[in-house]
């Protein structure tokens, strides 16, 4: 077309100007400075290539994984690191993070899973190597690094160091060393999270409710753990705050903006606690009344997912209480201090606060100068050579502290006093090891137990009447599968020896495993 | 060290002293001198300590002779009084002087370590000495805690980064550049604490780096120790605040003048309250004040 116009006004024209303009074209863009796109779409890639920067280290363990010691391409290196990032984001309070060993612990069973005929051992070096590469133990910094190009304003190509953490250790009370996950890590596990934390969080409670509203469970579980995500997230963002505010008691707006924040994440806690109840309710008729099984087990789940949720806002708002009392406290202790003439330093204002922004090289020039006037003195070591030569000559002392010798201790054998003999004992546990379903009474067992040997009753009936209250807790906690107990139903016990209630004795059996499954979510 | 810095001095002074002065008078000097290079020494604890600082602040003679000793040794006066006793410097270049290299030993190859450890100094004593009221009256004793300074810094820096993350700048610096990073990304990008074999602070992590300021500090007689809570808590001393007011900060801020960067405060703070994604609050309960007026 435009050919066709042109040719109307003159072929002359159109032959001259079409092939210079042509001609005139690509010397302009290979002299031009931009081979990119704007800068605009540059940074928006240079943004991705850090996201995309952020999941290499994960990527990178299933690579590394051939090289190490031993046969662990059965492992899928890149699931344990993120189930390893979740532990570590859900296991992340107020004042601590996660705690390194126990992390490990928790790691282990699915590690277990990928490879059960492997010995625990080996499970462990998994998780530990694992978690130690999130950290990047062996980096001075502990992070990691990705090197990518962008082009400046001027339009040169310039190679950037991105430098970014996944997992991170953090000090904890008592010098202890605890692990959080960072802001890249969250990124990571839950994606696409650079949205209002918020309004994420009501739209991911709003999807739940719905969907338990349609009785859609399974669904509803995947959302009611990114909600929960999501308010561990908000708890982090809250604590932050309160952390910096009730330490810049002069720098902030005490008359208004701090009360009301406070009064802010107070309503909001309130909203949620009401919400998040809410849906407890429903969950809890979900599961009560529904038929399928699997139904039940999820709408379980769910009940302690929601039941988590709301125990960290309980957190977060018993911090938000005590708040008020510190700003005050910290307000009389600043605010009525009698004023001083000053000696013209603001320590931060006028040194710190200009020194973080320049270069290195610069900034370094002024962190010497503070150095080498602020650390005071040092007495030098002067050397004699004299007393050198006696020092390096001079034997070394034999060590006469350790005291007088010990005598070698005259062991006597005790007389074995025990009531009860290690057989009597295998007997009489014998005749306990009762069947889960028949419980027995006293007296039977008492009656058998003197068939036997006339001592063993006394070791029955001491052992049934320790099972009357049997350590339900302790068991619990130890793992056991099963537990003696006895029953007191009123019952007279008609013996020649003993008196009393004829207890029944039976054997509780205690779902170890059920437990132990337990015992994780509630941590 | 200190008897033989003691015994060497008269013959030091002697020959500048004035005709009125009797070697005895100079000895006593000295001693006062090496009293003053014993910076955990507390004055009230030692009775000829004491006595000799009474003698300094009543005999004006002895008072010039006791600050030539000090001058020909390489050392400033700070200030000589009951509470910091013979509070005296090492002057630039003088033996007594403490140098980065012997402080620690990965500063001369890494520039960023260097910093680290000069900055963890200057934080300590802005933690320390958080308003300009505080390092004027001589009556205050600031409190410093270990993760408290490492959060106080990591803070800052969090600001800054949140800064240049509004203005769209882009901080990664150049790889063949290193010297051009923004300082705070240094700090921010190394860890606070770290899991080491033996449960002591690993000490590559900022935490370790300020660890081993404050523990310099305190053998300086500068801070006294506390406590175990929050890394270990200390307490300043009077000598802390005369070095920090009248050598450190001053000679900072002259380097920072000639950088070309000129600070200024118009008596709003200079801490500004945490935007809510503010600070990598790493400790819960640094407890220390810190604002400014």
């Amino acid at each position: 077309m435009p050919f066709g116009s042109m040719s109307d006004l003159g072929p002359s024209l159109c032959s001259v100007t079409s092939p210079a303009s042509t001609d005139r074209v690509p010397p302009q863009l290979s002299a031009g400075p931009r081979p990119a796109p704007g800068p605009a779409a540059d940074e928006g890639l240079a943004r991705r290539l850090r996201a995309l920067a952020c999941t290499a280290p994960l990527h990178d363990l299933d690579a590394r994984k051939a090289n190490l010691a031993g046969e662990y391409s059965v492992y899928g290196m890149a699931e344990v690191a993120l189930a390893a990032i979740d532990l570590v984001t859900l296991n992340m309070d107020f004042d601590t993070g996660a705690d390194h060993d126990q992390i490990v612990a928790r790691l282990i069973p699915r590690i277990a899973a990928q490879a059960p005929r492997r010995p625990v051992a080996e499970h462990e070096r998994v998780a530990r190597w694992v978690l130690e590469n999130l950290i990047n133990v062996g980096s001075v910094d502990r992070g990691f690094r990705a090197v990518y190009g962008t082009f400046t304003p001027d339009g040169s190509y310039v190679r950037r160091d991105y430098d970014f953490k996944l997992i991170e250790e953090v000090p904890g009370p008592g010098g202890t060393v605890y692990l959080r996950t960072t802001d890249e890590a969250v990124n990571v596990l839950v994606g696409a999270l650079d949205t209002d934390v918020t309004s994420a969080q009501i739209a991911a409670e709003v999807k739940l409710e719905v969907l338990i509203s349609r009785g859609r469970l399974a669904d509803a579980q995947l959302a009611a753990e990114q909600a929960r995500y999501r308010t561990v997230q908000y708890s982090e963002t809250l604590r932050r705050a309160l952390d910096a505010t009730r330490r810049n008691v002069r720098a902030v707006d005490w008359l208004n903006a701090v009360p009301d924040m406070i009064a802010e994440a107070l309503d909001h806690v309130a909203d949620r606690y009401r919400h998040e109840n809410a849906i407890l309710t429903n969950i809890r008729k979900a599961r009560d009344e529904t038929e399928d099984p699997e139904h039940k087990r999820r709408a379980a789940e769910l009940v302690d997912i929601v039941k988590d949720c709301i125990r960290r806002h309980t957190q977060l708002q018993s911090r938000l209480l005590e708040a008020g009392p510190l700003f005050r406290a910290e307000q009389d202790r600043q605010a009525f201090a009698t004023p001083l003439t000053t000696s013209g330093i603001d320590l931060y204002g006028h040194l710190v606060s200009p020194v973080l922004p320049l270069p290195l090289e610069r900034a370094v020039r002024v962190t010497d100068a503070f150095f080498a006037h602020g650390t005071g003195l040092r007495t030098p070591v002067s050397v004699r050579l004299g007393d050198l030569v006696d020092i390096l000559l001079t034997p070394p002392v034999e060590r006469e502290h350790l005291g007088a010798e010990m005598p070698e201790p005259d062991l006597i054998a005790t007389p074995d006093d025990s009531r009860f003999s290690e057989e009597q004992l295998a007997a009489a546990m014998e005749l306990l090891d009762l069947p889960a379903d028949a419980p027995r009474r006293l007296s039977g067992l008492l009656a058998e137990a003197r068939r036997q040997d006339p001592e063993l009753p006394y070791l029955v009936a001491l052992l049934a009447v320790h099972a009357a209250s049997p350590p339900v807790g302790t068991a619990y906690r130890q793992g056991e599968e099963k537990l003696l107990f006895a029953v007191d139903d009123g019952t007279e016990l008609d013996d020649p020896e003993f008196g009393g209630a004829d207890l029944i004795v039976g054997t509780a059996l205690l779902d170890a495993a059920g437990m132990a499954a337990d015992r994780t979510e509630a941590a | 060290m200190t008897e033989h810095v003691d015994r060497s001095e008269p013959e030091a002074a002697v020959p500048q002293a004035p005709a009125a002065v009797t070697p005895a008078d100079a000895a006593d000097a000295a001693r006062l001198v090496s009293f003053g290079l014993q910076p955990k020494l507390q004055p009230a604890r030692d009775q000829e300590y004491t006595e000799l600082l009474r003698r300094y602040r009543e005999d004006p003679s002895f008072a010039r002779l006791a600050d030539a000793v000090a001058t020909g040794l390489g050392l400033v006066v700070l200030e000589v009084s009951p509470r910091a006793g013979m509070a005296v410097t090492a002057a630039e270049d003088s033996v007594f002087a403490v140098r980065m290299s012997d402080y620690a030993r990965r500063t001369s190859a890494d520039g960023g370590d260097r910093f680290l450890h000069g900055l963890a100094h200057l934080a300590v004593a802005a933690m320390a000495f958080p308003r300009p009221e505080d390092l004027a009256d001589d009556g205050y004793i600031g409190r410093v805690t270990v993760n408290g300074v490492d959060a106080f810094v990591r803070q800052a820096c969090r600001r800054l980064e949140e800064r240049a993350e509004e203005q769209g700048e882009n901080t990664d610096p150049a790889t063949d550049a290193p010297g051009l990073e923004a300082a705070w990304r240094i700090w921010i990008r190394r860890s606070a604490a770290g899991a080491t074999k033996d449960a002591r602070r690993l000490a590559g992590s900022t935490t370790g780096i300020v660890g081993k300021a404050v523990a310099f500090l305190t053998d300086s007689g500068f801070l006294q120790r506390t406590g175990d809570d929050h890394g270990g808590t200390y307490r300043t001393t009077a000598r802390y605040q005369l070095q920090v007011r009248d050598m450190a900060g001053s000679a900072a801020m002259t380097e920072l003048l000639e950088l070309g960067v000129v600070p200024v405060t118009d008596g709003t703070p200079t801490l500004l309250p945490a935007e809510d994604t503010d600070a990598l609050d790493l400790v819960a309960d640094a407890g220390l004040p810190f604002h400014s007026a």
